[in-house]
């Protein structure tokens, strides 16, 4: 089996893939990237934490024109797991792109997304209808 | 008139449209000619420039202007702040003349843009190699695959959380705002394109990023726009005539986006546009019911409809049910965008802010020729710009 790399660092794979976030050890806001300091409080203290893996779609928008190296069309969405945190990501596993409905239950799901010069797999992640 | 407030004696726009044979510095000069020409004032009379253009930020495009205008050693201040850059220019005169620093000064916004396309989205890179670079450690563009970063998708988004939270709101109430903008732009001879489609029409558009179809999208295109700012003291000074035909700014408000939870992945256009209304409408003892017309940023459809709710101009909850209405229509109780809004008057991103304050101006002034709102004392001009700034002025006829 090929290496594979995540997409971006916050997507952690192993068995059962995850999101991963840096908590506020003060106000608990939550950010996917790294912060010199929380942009809620000020804190400069935080946690490595694991985002849930359900989610409920609470916005999106399907995609028909985008750079020519996007392939279209796709459904980007904004997803709000089980524990609060919002995520930018698309629905994936539709068999039309117009069966995505505000509040349907999703869940995380794994991808290809492309292989490197040298052999290496990218893997991307999105939410899937449950 | 007495106290300090600041005021507007001269305003002009160019029509937007694709140039050509004029290039930014040509665009801005003559619209700021004519803008000291409608006031009675020259370039000697100014005390301080603000030149306000997004793509071509570090041009010192307020100097280069002056190279065709006057260069009389004023500062000159050169402003970048995304699609809220004009009124960030107006607010830089603005400050500089509460500051006591000035009597008069000049606010120009440009942008020259051509068929620019989409803004945002991926960029395609030689290199395949994927290691993680930035802060969020991506192997390879995310565009696409992390959903979407185009203009029209970020905004279609915000559009339809409204619909998410909100009833009464889908892809007809969208559709509704930009027939009525192409609509009213019939009337604009200023405006990029002056005609009309069906709901047919716009429904049945190409798809951009769902809900938004290519008649519910603002074109890229070329213009300036440029105002010119006075103390009362100064304006007291000069001629009835400039004094009658002043409009006075009677709250100029700037706001960036305060913290939420959902910031990081999708860009929040409602909580600074509410602070930042609910700044104007204090500091100018106006409320939105007292609005005559209103100039918003419906840069998409689906922003427009979630601002009828961010500027207060409808119940909460209740943008839907405000356009179906036919309120926010020219002939209606509240006008907005009757200039034919971003989404047919164009969006040259720097001149934008300059633009909406010219719109309201020329209403104020009973000038707006076949589009004048007949009557209007008071308006309100607003801007977002995403990262993101709100702009908004309030501005008053002269009593």
């Amino acid at each position: 089996m090929s290496e594979q790399v995540p997409i971006v660092d916050y997507l952690v794979l192993n068995g059962s893939p995850y999101l991963e976030a840096n908590e506020c050890g003060n106000c608990s806001a939550r950010f996917f990237d790294r912060r010199n300091a929380c942009a809620s409080c000020g804190g400069t203290d935080f946690d490595r934490i694991r985002i849930s893996n359900e989610a409920v779609l609470t916005s999106f928008s399907i995609v028909h024109r985008a750079a020519p190296s996007v392939p279209v069309p796709f459904v980007s969405a904004i997803v709000k797991t089980d524990d609060g945190t919002s995520v930018r990501s698309n629905v994936i596993g539709l068999d039309d792109p117009m069966d995505a409905e505000l509040g349907m239950d999703l869940i995380l799901a794994t991808y290809s997304c492309g292989t490197d010069d040298d052999g290496k797999e990218c893997i991307a992640f999105g939410y899937k209808p449950v | 008139m007495s106290g300090d407030s600041i005021w507007i004696i001269g305003a002009s726009m160019t029509k937007f449209a694709r140039y050509e044979d004029q290039d930014a510095v040509d665009l801005a000069s003559t619209a700021s000619l004519e803008a000291m020409a409608d006031a009675g004032v020259s370039i000697h009379d100014m005390d301080v420039l603000a030149a306000g253009t997004l793509f071509q930020a570090s041009t010192s495009m307020g100097q280069r202007i002056q190279k065709q205008i006057g260069q009389t050693g004023i500062p000159a201040y050169n402003v970048s702040n995304a699609c809220a850059t004009g009124a960030t220019a107006i607010r830089t005169v603005y400050l500089s003349i509460k500051a006591g620093e000035a009597d008069m000064g000049i606010a120009i916004g440009v942008e020259q843009m051509g068929k620019m396309g989409l803004l945002s989205g991926a960029t395609k890179s030689e290199r395949n190699i994927f290691e993680p670079s930035g802060r969020y450690g991506a192997v390879m563009g995310v565009d696409g695959f992390l959903g979407t970063e185009t203009m029209p998708g970020v905004f279609a988004q915000a559009g339809m959380q409204y619909a998410y939270e909100n009833d009464g709101v889908g892809f007809e109430q969208f559709a509704r705002v930009a027939y009525k903008n192409h609509k009213h732009s019939t009337l604009n001879p200023l405006a990029q394109y002056q005609k009309e489609f069906s709901m047919e029409e716009v429904m049945g558009a190409p798809v951009q990023s769902y809900p938004n179809t290519l008649l519910m999208c603002c074109p890229t295109g070329d213009g300036a726009a440029s105002v010119i700012l006075v103390s009362e003291e100064k304006l007291r000074s000069l001629p009835t005539e400039t004094q009658k035909r002043a409009v006075k700014i009677s709250a100029s408000v700037l706001t960036s986006d305060p913290y939420v939870e959902s910031g990081q992945v999708q860009p929040d256009v409602n909580t600074l546009t509410k602070n930042a209304a609910s700044q104007a409408y204090e500091m100018s003892g106006i409320g939105p019911e007292d609005l005559d017309l209103v100039e918003l940023h419906d840069c998409f459809a689906t922003a427009e409809l979630i601002h009828y709710d961010n500027l207060g101009l409808c119940e909460p909850g209740g943008a839907g049910d405000f356009i179906d209405s036919g309120k926010p229509f020219r002939d209606g109780s509240m006008p907005v965008n009757v200039s034919g809004g971003l989404i047919s008057k164009g969006h040259p991103i720097g001149a934008t802010g300059v633009a909406n304050v010219f719109e309201v101006a020329t209403h104020l002034r009973g000038e707006a020729g076949d589009r004048q709102i007949e009557g209007a004392k008071v308006g309100l001009a607003h801007v977002i710009g995403l990262g993101s700034s709100c702009g908004i002025h309030i501005l008053e006829k002269a009593s």
